[in-house]
């Protein structure tokens, strides 16, 4: 059984995260990776690729982006989840369908939403799983990304 | 200068992307949860990582994942395109220590890998599916997944 206070959070969509896709962020997403494709901080190599400029790696704006505090979404279900007593918190998975590069410069508005909460009889007990579905447009309005992402409460 | 671009037409089924070694350590993981934005202390504060049940800091799923994406995208070359990725995390991973303030102590290395499953048109692209994971120092997947690539084709000529 999922708890209606953790219940009452699915369907709810966060205020959307408006973020430059700045070029230091690139090049520091790629170091902590130890990614060493020139694509994401050689602006030379990079503007003779089919880019024509750096490309953020697919994948950057995974969570980055959701890292807005708010009372909705992702982080209002996380909170509801260790008031209930599941602060044991761990990501079980991310997937992607990629539309669009983005590239450094572009603005980026993300849209996450909690997709759905069940309740899984685990080795330890009962385990929350969150699924979430984040949209990603550009500027123009272009869908580039959907992501699906899951977090395990136990 | 002539970049080396993989083509649809270079692979089959069952063929193997090369191994991308990677070492995380407590150094990556901070920088790491600087560059991603993820600040849960699970993956620098040893005893909080044993509050929640593990045994101390525990590798970001998300940076497992970022080595997974790397492995598929440095391998399609800057004429692929990544069109789908999914992974899972299955298994726990603990990050060296540091020996010095660069240097990891002696540990585990991560190896991740790569195989296509599947090759086909799918309208104008000209598709690979991947099966791809993240394996531990025992040998173990502890972040599988999948992925799909737009390759080009051979009738794709070098501009430059």
């Amino acid at each position: 059984m999922v708890p209606d206070e953790l219940k009452q959070h699915i369907g709810k969509i966060d205020p959307p995260h408006v973020r430059e896709v700045e070029r230091g962020a690139i090049r520091r997403y790629a170091d902590a990776v130890g990614n060493g494709n020139p694509l994401y901080f050689d602006e030379e190599y990079a503007s003779e690729s089919r880019y024509g400029t750096i490309i953020a790696p697919p994948g950057f704006f995974g969570w980055s982006m959701q890292s807005v505090p708010s009372s909705e979404g992702i982080i209002g279900l996380m909170t509801a989840m260790i008031n209930a007593g599941y602060y044991r918190i761990l990501d079980g998975g991310m997937s992607y369908e990629f539309f669009l590069p983005v590239r450094a410069g572009d603005i980026v508005i993300a849209s996450p939403k909690v997709k759905d909460v069940n309740a899984k009889e685990g080795k330890s007990g009962t385990m929350m799983v969150c699924d979430f579905e984040t949209t990603y447009l550009n500027q123009n309005g272009d869908l580039v990304a959907k992501a699906y992402q899951t977090l395990i409460g136990r | 200068m002539v970049k080396e671009q993989i083509c649809w037409e270079d692979v089959e089924v069952g063929y193997e992307l090369p191994t991308l070694e990677k070492i995380a350590h407590s150094l990556m993981l901070v920088k790491w949860a600087g560059a991603s934005g993820d600040f849960n202390p699970h993956h620098y504060e040893e005893a909080f990582g044993q509050s929640q049940g593990t045994d101390g800091t525990i590798v970001h799923g998300l940076l497992k994942h970022a080595w997974l994406i790397q492995l598929v995208t440095n391998w399609m070359g800057d004429e692929g395109f990544m069109k789908k990725f999914s992974c899972q995390y299955r298994g726990i991973d603990y990050p060296r220590k540091m020996k010095t303030m660069n240097e990891p102590q002696d540990g585990d290395t991560w190896q991740c890998k790569g195989k296509i499953t599947n090759k086909y048109v799918d309208g104008d692209d000209h598709c690979v599916d991947l099966e791809i994971g993240v394996v531990n120092g025992k040998g173990e997947v502890t972040t599988p997944g999948s992925a799909t690539v737009i390759l080009p084709s051979g009738e794709w000529q070098l501009d430059n």
